[in-house]
């Protein structure tokens, strides 16, 4: 299975053939650099496989995860022209909509800051959401759209980023768990062991997603990733009921804090192949597969109560999967200087589909020695240590 | 309709909020009944749930009642057994021990807790509620196709959910007048229909015998009996064979009755591909080498207008599955569940019995479920086993080495995908052609039918991967994986809204006007 140019020396080892792995491989390869991929699974075997394809602006604050999501949603707009349709890329709008005034006013507070961080995005007043929407429910406050939202299929779109990255030399083993990490002796690493090979190159970059924790413990240096549980409804197929990326936001005011917060709710989609998409739930519970009555419940109460003719449709089957989760919701990025020579590319959460072309071309200029697109102070994987959350 | 089981007269017991009966059964097949029937007669409180509108399962099959006299003997070699199983499930439904819910898919099996104790999972709990999806019988005024939902709660559970056909693809299998060989039974068991006049049947397993035999029976013509398997192998398993003469002699009154309306058995041979404009007109047999890839040259016509083909039987386990149970791999490489002596899964407080087990038969089912019914009485009332259950085990033991033997011998050869072309759909819900899964599992690098199927949607159709799961991960290069379908039916959308639960309070959502299905 393995292609491209095996004998030449590697630049790079990328661990992990998600999303995120696989766009790094995209980026890296595109910049010249000779890259192997390694996985002890399937290509999108781990959390991309289980994540849904929103490509969202709508749903981030301003801040350094929006210039992220800016960045890839540029990014992923040119990939949907270098790569096959079948990443069934779908530049489709998100619709936010507010069930009543207040939630509507703070929707309007969150749009315009977000507008001055460069999203696009409209009001939609209460008696325009149906030409948008219409199956929407009635009697909600207004809404806003984001034309900036999109969509992927995340398997496929993985499959395609890396079949890419392979048609420009890089080499992917699959099916190889990586057990070791090889080190000079100064503890610079010099690359990775699996059952079957050492794979030798001055930079290993952990792409492991929700199994980053481990990685880095392995490289020995800690990175504190979680899992965060996440469920998804699919119905079954059914004409084109449902546009946009719709969910609902609903205002929660901390008195105390005075911070205000947005708090989202299950997105209700439809895909290209009929089934509409309700999800997903948010929950800590470590990597617990047993179905939660509860999850599903939510989800299909708040589709209904978003689309009424969604409570007669069927669900004909539900997923989970689990979030690759940091306690600050900003994902890993870049080189970790505890450990020369390992570069973190991880720790997405619930948006790893969406950021992973920025996070592959950053990783890319990381490794290249070339000036990132973006700061990268945010993501430093240092940054949960003591000195490091000091700075 | 989202309102509450109980407005739909659904039986006292099975609302979310009735106090849990001992044991719910789920299936009403040979094991399920079997088990049913004797808990309630051990005195504990039964509910029974099956899908199906009448118990039984796959094995007793009921003719259509005005057919009733015309109904052939070879059908049901067991006919009396079942009756009296049946007067046993009327009689305890009289007293009120034994409920039987038909009609009502279970959908999931879960324990039921607190949110707050969810952190330390792995304690037994002492309460399972089954969702199920209930049919409603005609008049019912229901606007969403008639379902609604209904909760049982149970102190403990049997799930027998017996098994399906496995189907290997071949070009031309999506014809019309293709047929399952189980449906083809079940055809002429309940209606007593013939899928056609000259019906090949093709494929793999002990029941392709039992299938030619009642449809030459019943008066069709069977050009050929097309077995894969090389029968003359089944003497490598002499002990297995030799301890099972009922075995031996339901095969050999099958082999008589097809000596007799002069069927030809072709053993290492496949139908290899279907032909046909409107409907199948011919097949195409090939021999095969011991791994079953055609050998070249042998190929010929039989002409036929229909074709009823199966590869064996896969046991149904997405509601053990998704309760955690532990599952193995039988001698044909399937996942079934890994049961103790008593018919305990891994999962305290969760019994299953039949096919679940791996496949085995009816009289199998029957020991099983009888068995595993002692057991739970035993965990409940803290009775002791009865002698007879030793007798049930040894006949358990006995009947699950020929299952095993069977299973060595008809276990499909790696060489049967070299029957397909690329242009063959795999996946008939989502009209996925084999070069899709061939390019997915090659260069796009999927290794499991899992990443097989979110690269083409192959298994993501109406039947969730029942028809070419088992297919689909062969192309894919892996062992079939235990089945995940963490909904066993489609469940509408308004039932889970409905779920009782924390959180926002669920109002049932207005009555729902359901979009036609999709025009794909
Ligand atoms: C229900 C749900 C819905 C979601 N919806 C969205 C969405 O709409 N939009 C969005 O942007 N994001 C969404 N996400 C989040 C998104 O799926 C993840 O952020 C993203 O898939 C992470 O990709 P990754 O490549 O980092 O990790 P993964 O896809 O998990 O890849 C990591 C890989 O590393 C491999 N690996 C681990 N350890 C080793 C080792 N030692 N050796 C070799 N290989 C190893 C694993 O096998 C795995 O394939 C969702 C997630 C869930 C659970
Ligand atoms: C074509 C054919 C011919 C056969 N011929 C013979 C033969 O000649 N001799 C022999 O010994 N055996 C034969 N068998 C095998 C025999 O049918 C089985 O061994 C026997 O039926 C197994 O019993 P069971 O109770 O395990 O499962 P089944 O009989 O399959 O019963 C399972 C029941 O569970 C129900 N169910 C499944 N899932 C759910 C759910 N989620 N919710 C509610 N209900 C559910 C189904 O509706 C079904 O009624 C044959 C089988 C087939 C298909």
């Amino acid at each position: 299975m393995p292609t491209g140019n095996p004998r030449g020396p590697l630049d790079a080892v990328i661990v992990g053939a998600g999303v995120v792995g696989a766009a790094c491989a995209h980026y890296a390869s595109r910049a010249g650099l000779a890259v192997a991929v390694v996985d002890r699974g399937s290509v999108a075997g781990g959390t991309t496989g289980a994540g849904e394809g929103n490509l969202l602006v709508s749903d981030k604050e301003a801040g350094p995860e929006l210039d992220l999501a800016l960045l890839s949603t540029r990014l992923w707009r040119e990939l949907a022209d270098d790569l096959p349709p079948e990443a069934e890329y779908e530049p489709k709008g998100g619709l936010v909509v507010a069930p009543d005034e207040t939630a509507l006013g703070a929707l309007r507070d969150f749009a315009a800051a977000q507008r001055k961080a460069g999203v696009e995005t409209h009001e939609v007043p209460s008696h325009a959401l149906h030409d948008l929407e219409p199956h929407l429910a009635p009697g909600l406050a207004g809404g806003f759209h984001y034309p900036q939202d999109a969509q992927v299929q995340p398997a496929r779109a993985a499959a395609q980023l890396l079949a890419s990255a392979r048609r420009s030399g890089a080499v992917v083993h699959l099916g190889e768990e990586v057990t070791g990490f090889l080190a000079h002796p100064d503890g610079t690493l010099r690359g990775v062991r699996t059952p079957h090979r050492e794979l030798h190159a001055p930079a290993v970059v952990n792409a492991t997603g929700t199994w980053a924790g481990d990685l880095a413990r392995l490289a020995g240096t800690h990175l504190p990733v979680h899992p965060r549980r996440g469920f998804v409804l699919v119905t079954e197929p059914l004409p084109r009921v449902v546009r946009h990326k719709v969910y609902a936001a609903d205002y929660i005011s901390d008195v105390a804090s005075g911070s205000a917060d947005l708090q989202s709710s299950a997105v209700v989609e439809g895909t290209p192949a009929g089934p509409v998409l309700i999800g997903a739930t948010r929950e800590r519970v470590g990597f617990d597969r047993t179905l939660s009555a509860e999850a599903l419940r939510r989800l299909a109460h708040q589709a209904a109560a978003l689309f009424p003719v969604l409570a007669g449709v069927r669900a004909i089957r539900t997923y989970h999967g689990f979030r690759p989760y940091l306690p600050d919701h900003l994902p890993a990025i870049g080189p970790d200087p505890r450990v020369p020579g390992l570069f973190h590319a991880c720790g997405h959460e619930g948006a790893g589909i969406g950021l992973a072309p920025a996070t592959g071309l950053l990783t890319a200029a990381v490794l290249t020695g070339d000036q990132p697109a973006l700061d990268l102070r945010p993501f430093r994987p240092e940054r949960f240590d003591q000195a490091g959350a000091a700075q | 309709m989202t309102t509450s089981p109980s407005e739909h007269g659904a039986p006292p017991g099975s609302t979310g909020d009735d106090p849990p009966c001992d044991l719910a059964v789920v299936g009403a097949g040979p094991a399920g009944l079997a088990a049913a029937v004797t808990a309630a007669g051990l005195g504990l409180n039964v509910m029974l749930l099956d899908a199906g509108e009448r118990p039984g399962g796959q094995y007793y099959r009921h003719p259509a009642p005005g057919l009733r006299a015309a109904r052939p003997q070879a059908l049901h070699h067991h006919w009396h057994v079942f009756a009296r199983l049946e007067r046993r499930l009327r009689a305890h439904t009289t007293t009120g021990r034994l409920r039987h819910l038909p009609g009502h898919h279970v959908w999931t099996v879960l324990p039921e807790q607190p949110a707050e104790t969810r952190q330390s999972a792995p304690a037994p709990a002492p309460v399972w509620r089954l969702h199920a999806v209930a049919d409603e019988g005609p008049g019912a005024g229901s606007e969403d196709g008639g379902e609604s939902p209904v909760t049982v709660r149970a102190h403990t559970v049997l799930l027998a959910t017996g098994a399906y056909e496995r189907q290997l693809p071949f070009p031309g299998w999506t014809l019309p007048g293709v047929v399952g060989a189980g449906g083809a039974q079940a055809m002429l068991k309940s209606g007593l229909v013939l899928p056609g006049r000259r019906t090949v049947v093709a494929g793999s397993g002990p029941l392709l015998l039992a299938v030619a035999a009642a449809l030459a029976a019943a008066g069709g013509t069977v050009p050929a009996v097309v077995e894969a398997a090389d029968y003359p192998s089944y003497a490598h398993r002499p002990a297995a064979l030799l301890r099972n003469p009922g075995k031996l002699a339901e095969g050999a009154a099958h082999g008589a009755t097809l000596l007799r309306h002069g069927v030809r058995l072709l053993t290492r041979h496949a139908v290899t591909a279907a032909h046909g404009t409107a409907r199948v007109q011919a097949v195409t047999v090939e021999r095969l080498d011991r791994d079953w890839r055609p050998l070249p040259g042998s190929a010929r016509r039989i002409p036929c207008d229909a074709l009823a083909t199966g590869h064996g039987l896969v046991p149904q386990l997405e509601l053990a599955t998704a309760l955690g149970c532990a599952t193995l791999r039988t001698a044909d490489g399937t996942p079934a569940l890994d049961l103790d002596g008593e018919q305990r899964t891994s999962v305290p407080g969760v019994w299953s019995a039949g096919e679940t087990g791996g496949i085995g038969g009816a009289e199998l089912a029957l020991a099983e479920g009888e068995l595993a019914a002692y057991s739970v009485a035993r965990a409940l009332r803290g009775t002791r086993l009865p002698p007879r259950a030793a007798v049930l085990r040894g006949r358990r033991d006995r009947l699950r080495a020929f299952g095993e033997a069977m299973a060595t011998v008809h276990r499909p050869g790696v060489g049967w995908t070299a029957w397909l072309d690329d242009a063959t759909h795999v996946c008939r819900c989502e009209e996925v052609p084999a070069g899709a899964i061939r390019e997915a599992a090659g260069e796009l690098g999927a290794r499991d039918a899992r990443t097989v199927k979110l690269l083409t949607r192959a298994g993501m159709g109406w039947c969730q991967g029942r028809m070419c799961g088992p297919a689909v991960a062969c192309l894919a290069g892996a062992e079939p994986a235990p089945d995940r379908r963490p909904l066993s039916c489609p469940v509408p959308l308004g039932h889970l809204a409905a779920l009782p639960g924390a959180g926002p309070p669920a109002q049932a959502p207005p009555p729902p006007q359901p979009p036609a299905p999709a025009d794909r």
